[in-house]
């Protein structure tokens, strides 16, 4: 069973702060980390070579500090791993992200299942997975929450709802975006840690991966970003810490006439 | 395709470092310098400089017959044939900007036998209905929706066309843009329209809700999105307006699928979904184990809500994973937001902190919760909770 993990590498919003002067993004000291969903589908493309056999490949498109991220997921058990890095890439949107993906993917080759994160933290778009799924013409299931089998080239899982979840059976090739619930992930091993550091990582160019120079990056992507600006600060609140009676008393008045 | 600062008209203002968010922007001489291994051209210096001082070549690719596209449509989501509120919530947002735009919306309705469903549409502010009413459809299954929509796009050629931005909707449409090769904004918070050039504008949060961004696809059509639950108002009801139903047929070679529904499985323990609900009971670590959600429970009943967790209760299995609130579980907009024995941490606030009111019910009065808090009461859950139910009680006589 081959398996190809798409991850991203995202700044560690938990640190991204406003500077309530300049109501600016301050960025200094904001680590890079792995996308967090993206953590649950390296441990899911693991446990499935472990439990198949075959190989598990991680890729992903960014910058060259991106092999980071990459380094990571190798010390948490994927075999290969590709950074997809060009110039030409810059300022994609999901349609080219997606598209670059995809074509990196087809140089790989081989593969049956394809994991993807529900979402990256910076955009949270949810897109890139279905998206690579659509280029490359073959089934989706996203949200996973549970792979429940997986025999004679099907798979049937478990797809998280509004409601509760859906049980959905594909063919491989297919693609799922994974959610939190599916795993545990492991903790990076010492000879993981090991192989990582020595791993070599090849690097892939726009040239290499056969790609349309019209769909990639700014130039392939029809979204752009008119604007950016820091959201209103809420206004203050107001704090009761005196007697709860009153509190509540208080809190209940103020909000009767809006629940009617 | 590239960007670069036009040194003729820089002056050095440093208006534009501070709006990248990636920290790409430098000074010297005097003049901004931009490192381009860490722009990704996302273009948010542009509209900074007062000076026109900075340019992006951006493709000319664009969608043929660009002028032909006209009109709003609206992804109209059904469940069993029971038309989801986010659609309501959108019809409402269409009109005021087909209003705008002097032009129509359209709602279009995929399920199987469904056809009597669609007057509702029209008495919610649509102007036509297109119904695809087919066995075939009658669950949501990604790949023939797929092609039905695509299918539709490309016969009636939509200006703008806008999804919610549910489990079904954020799959669905992002597959539909793909084929179509056009733009698509995920997970908008505010829309509104340029009226002279036709430009939808995209408003969504990013980073975690630290900054916004306002989004455009100039030059490709339809110009997509999917828009989060709760934050437009659902139009009125009004059962005297006439619009008109189109029945299409689509073939059923088109309506192929390589997955498979097997199951539904119901498991939200509350009647409400969290992201469907206006009000939100959530519990954390401090309601200390699984047996005291029933307050929470008591609480939103009355309260006509829904019971939403932080990942702490979610991670020690007090409440199923589908109820958590925050960065790796749901976003959710309710109009009052509730949050009890949750101290707050940036992963939980990114995901309920733009909820119209917030109550935060805490005993350690420096908990970050409090920071978003419209309302706080620094105590014990114990004894606020159960009092709190009582008093609405009262209050609302349920
Ligand atoms: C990658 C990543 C993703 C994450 N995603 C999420 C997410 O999606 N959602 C999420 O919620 N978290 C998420 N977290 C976890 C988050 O960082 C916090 O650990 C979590 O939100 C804490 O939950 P809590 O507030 O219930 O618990 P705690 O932080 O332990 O807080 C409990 C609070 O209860 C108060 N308390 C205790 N007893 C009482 C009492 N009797 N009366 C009143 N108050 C009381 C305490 O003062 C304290 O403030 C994520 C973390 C990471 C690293
Ligand atoms: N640049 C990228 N490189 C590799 N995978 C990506 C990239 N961007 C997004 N993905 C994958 O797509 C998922 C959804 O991302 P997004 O659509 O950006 O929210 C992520 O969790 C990743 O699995």
């Amino acid at each position: 069973m081959n398996i190809v993990v798409c991850i991203k590498q995202v700044p560690d919003t938990t640190q991204v702060k406003i500077d309530p002067e300049t109501n600016t993004l301050i960025r200094e000291g904001v680590d890079s980390i792995i996308n967090p969903f993206d953590m649950y589908a390296i441990e899911e493309g693991v446990r499935l070579k472990e439990r198949f056999g075959g190989k598990t490949t991680v890729l992903t498109m960014g910058p060259p500090q991106a092999v980071a991220a990459l380094r990571e997921a190798i010390a948490l058990g994927c075999d290969d791993a590709i950074l997809v890095s060009d110039r030409a890439f810059a300022g994609s949107d999901t349609l080219a992200t997606g598209y670059t993906l995809a074509n990196a993917i087809r140089r790989i080759g081989d593969f049956d299942i394809i994991l993807c994160g529900k979402q990256a933290s910076d955009g949270d778009t949810a897109q890139v997975g279905p998206g690579i799924a659509t280029q490359l013409d073959i089934p989706q299931i996203t949200y996973v929450k549970k792979i429940e089998k997986i025999e004679d080239k099907t798979m049937v899982a478990e797809r998280m709802t509004e409601e509760g979840f859906e049980i959905i059976q594909t063919s491989l090739p297919c693609l799922i975006t994974v959610v939190k619930e599916i795993n545990e992930p492991r903790l990076p091993s010492l000879k993981g840690k090991m192989r990582a550091k020595k791993a070599e990582i090849a690097v892939w160019k726009a040239l290499d991966i056969d790609a349309d120079e019209g769909q990639l990056g700014l130039g392939g992507s029809p979204t752009w970003v008119s604007k950016i600006f820091t959201p209103p600060p809420r206004p203050s609140g107001e704090m009761f810490d005196g007697d709860p009676e009153e509190a509540v008393t208080k809190l209940v008045h103020l909000l009767k006439d809006r629940l009617n | 395709m590239s960007i670069k600062i036009l040194d003729d008209k820089c002056t050095g203002c440093t208006l534009c470092l501070n709006v990248c968010p990636f920290a790409a922007i430098t000074m010297k001489d005097k003049k901004a310098v931009i490192d381009l291994d860490k722009c990704t051209l996302c273009g948010a210096c542009l509209d900074s400089c007062k000076f026109k001082g900075i340019e992006i070549q951006r493709s000319t690719n664009k969608t043929p017959h660009l002028e032909d596209y006209k009109g709003i449509w609206v992804f109209a989501e059904q469940k069993r044939g029971i038309v989801q509120p986010v659609a309501f919530e959108l019809l409402g947002k269409s009109r005021e900007l087909a209003d705008k735009l002097k032009t129509e919306v359209t709602a279009v309705f995929i399920g199987h036998n469904i056809t009597d469903h669609a007057k509702q549409l029209i008495h919610r502010g649509a102007d036509k209905v297109i119904v695809v009413d087919n066995p075939k459809l009658e669950h949501f299954l990604d790949e023939p929706y797929t092609k039905v929509l695509v299918q539709l796009v490309r016969k009636y050629r939509p200006a703008i066309f806008l999804c919610g931005a549910t489990f079904m909707g954020r799959s669905l449409v992002s597959r539909v843009a793909v084929k179509l090769h056009t733009g698509l904004t995920a997970d908008c918070t505010g829309l509104d329209v340029d009226t002279k050039e036709g430009f939808l504008l995209q408003t969504r949060p990013a980073f975690g809700g630290n900054i916004m961004a306002t989004i455009l696809s100039k030059n490709h059509r339809p110009q997509m999105a999917t828009v989060r639950h709760k934050v437009f108002k659902e139009s009125e009801l009004d059962k005297s307006r006439k619009g008109e139903i189109i029945e299409e047929k689509i073939a059923t070679s088109l309506l192929s699928s390589r997955t498979k529904l097997l199951d539904i499985v119901e498991e939200v323990t509350a009647t409400i979904n969290i992201a469907e609900a206006n009000i939100i009971v959530s519990g954390g670590r401090g309601m200390r184990g699984p047996e005291n959600f029933a307050l929470l429970e008591e609480l939103a009943q009355v309260l006509g809500g829904a019971v939403g967790s932080s990942r702490a209760a979610v991670d020690s299995g007090w409440m199923p994973y589908s109820h958590q609130v925050g960065q790796t579980g749901k976003t959710v907009c309710p109009k009052i937001y509730i949050a009890c024995g949750i101290s707050g941490q940036i992963q939980h606030l990114v995901g309920m902190q733009s909820s119209d009111i917030i109550i935060a019910i805490n005993k350690d009065a420096s908990a970050p919760i409090f920071t978003v808090a419209t309302f706080g009461i620094v105590g014990d859950v114990f004894e606020v909770v159960p009092l709190l139910t009582r008093k609405f009680k009262e209050a609302l006589r349920r």
